[in-house]
């Protein structure tokens, strides 16, 4: 029954649904346009949707630029670091939680799941951090994030669907629990570590807040900590940021900027297909929780 | 059963749990027990145990300052916008993505619409410099061309409020609507063949069906934004914001952090932090009684 005043309407479905899609893309289009331009020409404000003097030449400054190189190893070291040991905690804190034979579980999980409606907020954990001395490490941005209750829960709901005749029949055989989670839960699980890894990866990666509570050595910038300030530096000049000569670097030459973000963009996008697909089953989970 | 010593490798299970339990013991409980020192005289060298106790002078301290209810107002402010402008937004984009027939195309939409969810706030920042600066911004550019007079969309306070409005929509439509796409796959089928057989054309369908398939979702998220009202992430706000808006942008987050960590009166910045939280379990609670009252939807 598909009728041409029907047809119509899916075409002007369809048009405003590309607009909406439009609206997404094309600031990340104009950024590549920029960061593939030449400096005068970006500067000239000639750069629409297509590179003007198409060049790589900003991304071989910043490849010469040791600050932006600088915090890219120290956010790719940090990324990788903070996944690691958030994965180890996650799945040592799951595994012992879907085991009937542990007692207090339901205080245990209790214990976990008021950490995800209540917290002391920005100060008090910004006060401990300060007399554990972590202000200016690396720990001070892994181990505040490092057990998400949210994964957890996550984690354990996925081990669970594990018979329980994998772990018995192996202690039976004389295994230890550390064994039976080495050798066999975890090879059995590694997509749902997979895609953990993934929610923890990307968190960390895009996550600048913390750095700016804790961090001032410029060592210990991460990407997006360095791209925060080039932003701030740019609406507010007057502005005295954070301490380091370096913070008050002179306005970046837009194209410069441009490939800075695009470096920063580059690991969400390729990992763009996965990232999807993993965190739709993770919002799913999410929704269906609340 | 001839299950050997399972009680003698029990201890493996506690060992096991015991470094995440205390991971979240000094990370998420101890700062709890640091809400104390909003009722103290707070001093950094003293410790939160060695410091005065204050009572409420320190929330009194707070009531009195005109920047703390700006920093509230602005927080209800954005929040509200983004409620009011946002709300429907992803449940609009969901409506459009459901009446889609080609699947490919319904897969190119959502992959497009959900990408600026995962992009942090530096390079949203960024990009939002790129385009909707002053006289740096290709939008300002093209509206120049064209004739225009150029918009202040980050440098003027009352453009600045729909700027951060429309960015955060930006980001969060798409994504949002993956719930209501979820819950539009468990409507019944046959209401719709049902409906087709009665006459009824795409837009009856959509207003009779679909809308009253995912309203119980639609008055859960409510109730939840609601519940949100006073709480406000610190990312959006800290890199959209700047020293000429600032009479808007400056909201809780923001202002605890300018309080606590540039300034040090971190007992005044931990009593903010503490109103903020108390009021917004009472939203949160007050917006489920109601819904719960007029539809009998609650988000426990």
């Amino acid at each position: 029954m598909r009728t041409g005043k029907s047809r119509v309407e899916s075409v002007l479905i369809a048009a405003v649904l590309a607009f909406a899609a439009a609206l997404c893309l094309l600031p990340i289009v104009h950024e590549i346009a920029l960061s593939l331009s030449s400096n005068e020409a970006v500067v000239a404000r000639e750069v629409g949707l297509l590179p003007v003097e198409p060049t790589l030449e900003s991304y071989r400054q910043i490849m010469r630029d040791g600050t932006v190189m600088r915090a890219l190893g120290f956010s790719v070291y940090l990324t990788v670091l903070f996944t690691g040991i958030a994965m180890l905690l996650t799945t040592i804190c799951a595994y012992p939680l879907t085991r009937p034979e542990l007692r207090g579980r339901r205080g245990i999980m209790t214990f976990i799941v008021i950490t995800m409606y209540f917290s002391g907020g920005i100060l008090p954990l910004y006060i401990l951090i300060k007399t554990l001395g972590m202000l200016n490490t690396e720990w001070s941005l892994i181990l505040p994030l490092a057990v998400s209750p949210f994964n957890l829960i996550i984690m354990r709901t996925s081990l669970s669907t594990l018979p329980d005749a994998l772990t018995e029949s192996a202690l039976i055989d004389g295994a230890s629990y550390f064994q039976i989670l080495r050798k066999i839960i975890v090879p059995l699980s590694l997509p749902i570590i997979a895609t953990l890894s993934l929610f923890y990866a990307v968190g960390r990666w895009n996550t600048f807040q913390d750095a700016v509570f804790y961090i001032t050595k410029q060592a210990l910038w991460t990407i997006q900590l360095k791209l925060s300030y080039i932003v701030l530096n740019n609406t507010q000049p007057e502005v005295f940021i954070a301490e380091g000569a370096e913070s008050r670097l002179s306005i970046v030459p837009a194209a410069l900027n441009a490939a800075t973000v695009m470096i920063a963009t580059l690991p969400i996008l390729v990992a763009y297909p996965w990232l999807q697909r993993y965190f739709i089953k993770g919002a799913m989970i999410g929704s269906v929780k609340e | 059963m001839t299950r050997r010593r399972p009680l003698e490798q029990l201890w493996q299970l506690y060992a096991m749990l015991a470094l995440p339990l205390l991971v979240l013991f000094v990370f998420s409980y101890l700062p709890m027990l640091g809400l104390v020192i909003a009722f103290e005289d707070f001093s950094v060298f003293k410790g939160v145990f060695g410091s005065k106790w204050a009572g409420l002078g320190v929330f009194a301290e707070v009531f009195k300052m005109k920047t703390f209810w700006i920093a509230l107002r602005n927080t209800f402010l954005l929040n509200g916008l983004n409620l009011a402008l946002g709300f429907v937004a992803p449940i609009i984009l969901a409506l459009l993505l459901n009446e889609l027939r080609s699947k490919p195309l319904k897969k190119f939409f959502q992959s497009t619409l959900y990408l600026p969810h995962f992009l942090s706030w530096a390079i949203i920042g960024s990009l939002a410099l790129q385009l909707l600066g002053d006289n740096t911004g290709l939008v300002n550019d093209v509206i120049a061309r064209l004739g225009g007079a150029r918009v202040p969309f980050l440098s003027d306070k009352g453009h600045w409020v729909f700027t951060y409005t429309f960015i955060g929509i930006w980001q969060n439509a798409g994504w949002g609507t993956i719930v209501y796409l979820a819950a539009m796959t468990g409507i019944n089928p046959e209401l719709y063949e049902a409906a087709e057989v009665d006459g009824a054309d795409r837009w009856r369908k959509m207003w009779s069906i679909t809308i009253p398939g995912i309203m119980p979702t639609m008055i859960v998220l409510l109730v939840i934004q609601i519940g949100r009202l006073v709480s406000i992430g610190f990312e959006q706000p800290y890199i959209l914001g700047n020293d000429l808006v600032k009479g808007y942008s400056e909201v809780i987050s923001t202002f605890v952090y300018q309080l606590g960590i540039m300034s040090g009166r971190f007992n005044v910045g931990t009593a903010v932090g503490m109103f903020q939280s108390v009021v917004g379990l009472v939203f949160l609670l007050a917006a489920n009684a109601f819904a719960n009252r007029k539809t009998g939807t609650s988000i426990w």
